[in-house]
């Protein structure tokens, strides 16, 4: 399966651009209303940058950074802050999603709470995509198991 | 109030739920199967709490987000929309009970997978049926379809290869929906289901309303297992564990023939449909030949899970056959069966499963000597009924969906669709009998003077109460809604028909 | 009939790629080309899509440049419709999603059967159920 490599360019730029990547994709979900941009896409992009570090470097060092449980956590805590959003809405007196009542808890008045409730969903939207991705990827390379690939 | 809110409570609730089961579930694996079933009661009544305010005040129009539609998306909810809820919902809570004991032994180190995505599937189903916006649709379809592609993959030996066949040929279902709402957006550019029955008329001449209507009834089609696009079903559902084969044979046909008539009736007008096109003739004929077929193949099968999806297939062109009539009675007569008709499928599929959790094969020919009538007496009897009702034996239910379709094919002055359909029913009472004969009846045994034949005792071997449990239920609801037809027909269907009819 | 097909050249592409993948769901018999056969199919509906978002005479993407500050309304004859792409996006999360499950699929196949051809997965199912 994935084994270590040896190779000491492909791990240096690895390293370089690792944290740049992961820059850029947190840029990308936050500007998405206004800009290219939004929670898949930046999802994407973060996930892209684990799978970097996994294809530059071994299984195990990428399960360091990023572990099984915590993946799996981040799968559903992003649908959680997303329906979380929506709930404190309804709560709030309006219908689900309707943002501009969010204005009661922010201290901004009712146009601009419908900018934060959407820059909550994207959040939310790109932690989900990010987990779902690298899990994607990490399921179909060691056919679903990862306990024995993990032991090595 | 809270009552306002619960279009979005349906679907919400066992949105969170299904992800809180799959954190759960990753430490303890018992809190998962009570999890599901409270997210599916609390859907169970929100959903005779939307049925209820719909009766009492007529169609709801429940906006997400504030925005006004058509930029916004809106569900919009009508007497069709909230029967049919109350039917998903109900069936989706039976069978999850149903499911508790079925699951525990034939996957028991992927209890919490299964509840999450099950979850998941009842939602999607429950979405599927209350919005009003075309794009929403297509979102909630594809959930619906991923959800069970991946229950029907968790099943036996075939499962995987018919799970691959299914998604190669479900996702040119949703790609050709997709299609239609695209050119329908080209055209108009609108998605909303109201406003595009308002925008559509002045446009029923061009060539891309045809070939969206077109793209629509095929995607369907295939999403429906409408014949010839049932391909997929057959393999599918037989080799999918015995829950996600109750819960879809249920209900997933039977939303894929709601989106039918939306298409036929509220997106496109009935005069479009009708007379403009001839597509309710051509799926009269259709669904004729549904039905045949259907009957036909199911004389022909050993197992018994293969046979009842051959049976469900023929059901479907009953239901296609009623809203190809385009009269009252026959629309009367098909949602009517669509409430039936989940209720039957379901049932019969709960008894094969509770026979496989028992003896672990479901070969007809094995029926005699497993000593079913003395071992299963319960299980038998619910499976007796509901063939009944299939048939179209009084009081079931079946009986008054199937009076309806034939009285409504009498008003069109279609002989040929009402000697189709006592034809179809004399088939399916072959088909039932056949097993039953096998379960009740013995050969007469040549009489020995000499020795005694030993009789040894037979225990009673039956299935475990919560299994037979929701059961019984079903088979109840079969004999109650089918007295209560004609109060069931006065206060909802009647005004669930589209109004033009 | 030459104007006609130069005329709507871009739906004439996205056609030819549909069918491509059409035939290669419907006609091949190796399961992970059927799969491609899938994606490449909804990659085309995605892009025919796109494409009906632009506009003659110029039209640019929806930004409007060095507006910092500044509240004038935009003219929308200018800029392209953004909306097919919002629902495109949705489009391509399904169909990755569609992708990653059909390939978990593949791999259960694979380990079952040893093999990912398809009459031959049929042989064998056949052989065992006898």
């Amino acid at each position: 399966m994935i084994t270590l490599l040896e190779d000491i360019i492909v791990k240096t730029v690895c390293r370089i651009l690792v944290p740049l990547m992961q820059l850029f994709g947190l840029y990308v979900i936050a500007h998405g209303h206004g800009s290219p941009g939004g929670g898949f896409q930046g999802g994407c992009i973060l996930a892209a940058s684990f799978i970097l570090l996994l294809v530059a470097f071994d299984l195990a060092e990428a399960k360091k950074r990023l572990s099984e449980k915590l993946n799996n956590f981040l799968n559903s805590f992003g649908v959680f802050i997303y329906a979380w959003t929506g709930w404190m809405c309804l709560l709030l007196g309006g219908n689900f999603l309707d943002y501009g009542k969010l204005s009661k808890i922010l201290p901004v008045d009712s146009v601009k709470a419908r900018y934060f409730g959407v820059f909550s969903i994207e959040v939310g939207v790109g932690i989900t995509v990010m987990a779902v991705m690298v899990s994607l990827f990490i399921d179909l390379i060691t056919g679903g198991k990862h306990e024995e690939e993990s032991e090595k | 109030m809270i009552s306002d809110q619960f279009p979005a409570l349906i679907i919400v609730f066992p949105l969170i739920i299904a992800f809180w089961i799959n954190i759960v579930g990753w430490w303890w694996k018992k809190p998962c199967f009570y999890m599901s079933v409270s997210a599916l009661t609390v859907s169970f009544i929100s959903s005779i709490g939307i049925l209820n305010t719909v009766i009492t005040n007529g169609t709801i129009h429940y906006r997400l987000g504030g925005w006004e539609p058509p930029w916004g998306i809106e569900y919009v909810v009508d007497h069709l929309n909230a029967f049919l809820l109350v039917i998903v919902s109900f069936i989706g809570l039976l069978v999850g009970i149903y499911s508790k004991r079925d699951i525990e032994k034939e996957m028991p180190q992927k209890i919490p997978q299964f509840y999450s995505v099950y979850t998941l599937l009842v939602m999607g189903l429950l979405g599927m049926t209350i919005t009003g916006d075309a794009f929403n649709l297509y979102v909630l379809l594809e959930i619906v379809s991923l959800a069970s592609y991946a229950l029907i993959a968790m099943g036996e030996d075939g499962a995987p290869l018919a799970s691959f066949n299914y998604v190669i040929m479900g996702t040119i279902g949703a790609c050709f929906y997709l299609l239609g709402v695209g050119y329908l957006y080209i055209v108009t550019g609108s998605l909303n289901m109201a406003d595009l029955s308002e925008l559509l008329p002045k446009l029923y001449h061009s060539k891309a309303v045809l070939v969206a209507f077109a793209f629509f009834l095929i995607g369907i089609g295939i999403k429906m297992a409408f014949f010839p696009l049932h391909v997929w079903l057959p393999d599918a559902y037989t080799h999918a564990p015995s829950s996600v084969s109750a819960f879809v044979a249920g209900t997933m046909t039977k939303v894929g023939a709601y989106v039918l008539m939306r298409v036929l009736f509220t997106i496109f007008r009935p005069y479009f449909s009708i007379e403009l096109i001839p597509a309710t003739t051509v799926l009269g004929w259709t669904a004729v030949a549904a039905m045949m077929y259907g009957c036909v193949l199911a004389i022909a099968q050993h197992d018994l899970k293969r046979m009842l999806c051959y049976i469900l297939i023929a059901e479907v062109g009953y239901i296609v056959l009623g809203i190809s009539m385009a009269n009252r009675m026959g629309l009367t007569g098909a949602i009517l069966h669509i409430m039936n008709d989940a209720l039957m499928m379901a049932c019969l599929f709960s008894v094969a499963g509770a026979i496989m959790y028992k003896f672990g094969n479901r070969d007809i020919t094995n029926f005699r000597q497993q000593q079913l009538n003395k071992k299963m007496p319960f299980t038998m009897a619910a499976f007796t009924i509901t063939a009944l009702s299939v048939v179209g034996i009084p009081p079931t239910c079946g009986f008054f969906s199937k009076w309806y379709l034939i009285i409504g094919a009498i008003d069109a002055r279609q002989w040929v669709f009402a000697i189709a359909l006592i034809l179809s029913s004399l088939l399916s009472a072959v088909v039932f009998f056949k097993v039953i004969e096998k379960i009740y009846f013995k050969p007469r045994e040549p009489v020995h003077p000499h020795n005694e034949v030993t009789h040894e005792e037979v225990v009673m071997d039956e299935a475990p109460m919560s299994m037979l449990i929701p059961m019984y239920i079903m088979v109840g609801g079969i004999l109650i809604l089918g007295i209560l037809s004609g109060q069931i027909i006065s206060t909802v269907i009647q005004f669930a028909v589209p109004a033009s009819f | 009939m030459i104007e006609y097909i130069i005329a709507k050249y871009n739906y004439w592409i996205y056609i030819v790629l549909m069918m491509i993948g059409f035939y290669a769901m419907i006609g091949k018999t190796n399961l992970v080309k059927k799969l491609l056969g899938m994606n490449v199919f909804q990659w085309a509906i995605i892009l025919f899509y796109v494409s009906t978002g632009s506009k003659k005479g110029g039209a640019t993407i929806p930004i409007v440049m060095g507006a910092h500050g500044h509240y004038e309304p935009a003219q929308a004859i200018q800029f392209l419709n953004p909306l097919p792409h919002c629902l495109m996006l949705t489009a391509i999360v399904v169909g990755v999603s569609t992708t990653g499950v059909a390939l978990a699929l593949v791999i259960m196949i694979y380990r079952r059967y040893h093999t990912l051809e398809e009459d031959e997965i049929l042989e064998l199912l056949e052989t065992s159920r006898k």
